[in-house]
């Protein structure tokens, strides 16, 4: 007989569980952070198998015309269990779920909606053609049996609009990059949130594996500009204010475009880059050393093809 | 032939050709290829484990094809020779790097086919070995891992391109050395070994600094960072091979000035 422990055993080692196993489940507790507009906060952590990959934050807004989410989570199971969530908080049917991009965190609970309801804009869209069912394999990897049944499907609705109004609730889109290819910010009119998607994290330090750098920092310029009240990121607690953590997100882009710049023009290896200290400034900032390394290994061959110069004798 | 069963073939083929030997100590690593990889690599040798062989890698494999390690053996005198290999990569050994006038400092990028210990051993006068490493799970990176198409397809073009900087810091000499190659394994498709498979560092009248042996196991596009014991003004001349007899070469003056802010 396989008792208790036995079986979560088998689930955190991440095998397929025998079919009697106790169903996996989600922890979906919406937090009031405005009338009618409530985010369920991800785990500050890495995916990994003991967090479901349910680490981005995922905002649910109440309209008169029916319940919007902005993001869906990392899968399925989870997308089912947001619905029936969201669902119950708010009374209402959800209606729309924008997608703010292509990171499988924040999209793959897709799945458990009727896809005309999935928006995108079209940069996003067109981006997700080719690289949305491209994290399956190491999603699945990854967190095993959370994942089951999780296919990923493209949005069924190409956002052309800058805004989109639901009941007498208007949605800004603010279709922008660099965290990713496309990257989706969302201002809500009534109560003056940014909903900014990874192009702000906050007390968690950003994750680059499609990052553009320059393009990221000019679009928290373009974030900075627009005149919201307070931010919910992608990543972290909600910043009460409008700034902090705009200039958080800049301040570590900028020290780890200027760091690995410098590591590279010294002479420094890939190991040695990821080994870095990290400055006190940013001892607030959860995975800091894992997303240093992670960084390491997406920009630095490419900092130095274009600053190291050529030494062959056939240049 | 599976890349496995290949493998296994080449394992026995060495085991079997090994002399009798001293046994190896048992593996704080408990790999299951410890026993006929130590032997095959160092034959009757004395082996003993050593963390001042340090082994310095990330915590985890955002990139399987492109894994950095560094070896640090710089708190150990008289190292004549390092190893890198990963017990459970179909090509275990990755670099044989004999040491001239180089202080025990080596670091490369490697694939990754799995979960495997990754290690570093390094060779003393006396012919014995020190050896240290860590295990790494090679699904780490998991929803970030590119897609097999992103792996650049273009090194003819660029073949025989080598990016570097040789930097003086405090007297001895950083050397950074970037290939473009595209360092097949002979194990993918109907596609043949192809790899980088020496490079020879000197200085001036020939002086040896360091004599790289370089598997198909190293990624694509190699990168090497060495650190040599050059005199004030002397220059580093890289010699190269390839397995198709390509020849590669560069040079480097070593500088001082500070790096752009
Ligand atoms: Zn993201």
């Amino acid at each position: 007989m396989i008792d208790r422990r036995a079986v979560l055993a088998i689930l955190a080692a991440g095998v397929a569980a025998p079919l009697h196993a106790v169903p996996l489940r989600y922890t979906i507790d919406p937090q009031p952070v405005a009338p009618d507009l409530w985010v369920v906060r991800g785990v500050d952590a890495p995916i990994d198998h003991a967090n479901g990959g349910a680490i981005a934050n995922i905002s649910i807004l109440r309209t008169a015309a029916g319940t919007v989410l902005v993001d869906c989570g990392p899968s399925l199971r989870y997308g089912q269990q947001l619905k029936a969530a969201a669902e119950a908080l708010t009374g209402m049917p959800v209606i729309r779920v924008y997608l703010t991009h292509l990171h499988p965190d924040h999209i793959y609970g897709a799945a458990a909606f009727d896809r005309s309801i999935v928006a995108a804009t079209p940069a996003l869209a067109r981006s997700l053609e080719t690289l949305g069912p491209s994290f399956s394999d190491g999603m699945y990897r990854l967190l095993g049996d959370w994942m089951r049944g999780t296919e990923f499907a493209a949005p069924g609705k190409v956002l052309g609009e800058d805004h989109e109004t639901f009941g007498d609730r208007r949605l800004d889109l603010y279709p922008l990059a660099g965290h990713s290819e496309a990257d989706l910010a969302i201002v809500d009119a009534t109560t003056g949130m940014l909903i900014a998607g990874d192009l702000v994290f906050h007390d968690r330090a950003p994750s680059t594996p499609h990052a553009d750098i320059a393009r990221w920092l000019a679009s928290l310029d373009r974030l900075g500009t627009i005149g919201h009240r307070a931010v919910i990121p992608g990543h972290g607690p909600i910043d009460p204010t409008p700034g902090a953590a705009i200039d958080q997100t800049r301040d570590w882009l900028s020290w780890l475009r200027d760091t690995l710049d410098r590591a590279v023009a010294e002479g420094l290896d890939a190991v040695e880059a990821g080994n870095l200290a990290i400055p006190d400034r940013f001892a607030a900032l959860q995975a800091a050393r894992y997303e240093l390394q992670r960084s390491v290994a997406h920009f630095f061959s490419r900092i130095e093809e274009q600053a190291l110069p050529r030494v062959d004798l056939r240049r | 032939m599976s890349r496995v069963a290949s493998y296994s073939a080449a394992v026995v083929a060495m085991v079997v050709a090994a002399p009798a030997q001293a046994a190896l100590p048992a593996d704080p690593l408990g790999s299951p290829m410890w026993q006929r990889l130590g032997k095959s690599l160092f034959g009757d040798a004395p082996v003993r484990f050593d963390p001042r062989v340090r082994v310095i890698f990330p915590d985890i494999a955002e990139n399987q094809r492109q894994f950095p390690v560094a070896i640090d053996a710089r708190g150990i005198v008289g190292v004549k020779r390092i190893l890198l290999f990963a017990d459970l990569n179909p090509i275990p050994l990755a670099v044989d790097y004999t040491l001239g006038a180089a202080q025990p400092y080596f670091s490369t990028r490697i694939k990754l086919d799995q979960r495997t210990p990754v290690r570093g051993a390094v060779q003393l006068a006396d012919g014995s070995w020190l050896v240290s490493g860590g295990w790494i799970d090679a699904a780490g990176g998991g929803c970030s891992l590119p897609p097999i198409s992103r792996v650049k397809g273009d090194w003819a073009q660029h073949l025989g391109e080598v990016r570097g900087v040789a930097r003086r810091v405090a007297g001895a000499t950083r050397v950074r050395l970037a290939f473009r190659h595209p360092m097949d394994t002979g194990l993918i498709g109907n596609i043949p070994t192809y790899n980088l498979e020496e490079v020879v560092l000197t200085g001036a009248e020939g002086r040896r600094f360091g004599d790289l042996r370089i598997e198909a196991s190293v990624a694509e596009d190699p990168e090497f960072a060495l650190i040599v014991d050059a005199l004030p003004g002397e220059e580093i001349a890289m010699a190269g091979r390839d397995t198709n007899g390509i020849d590669y070469a560069a040079r480097l003056m070593p500088t001082t000035v500070a790096a752009p802010r």
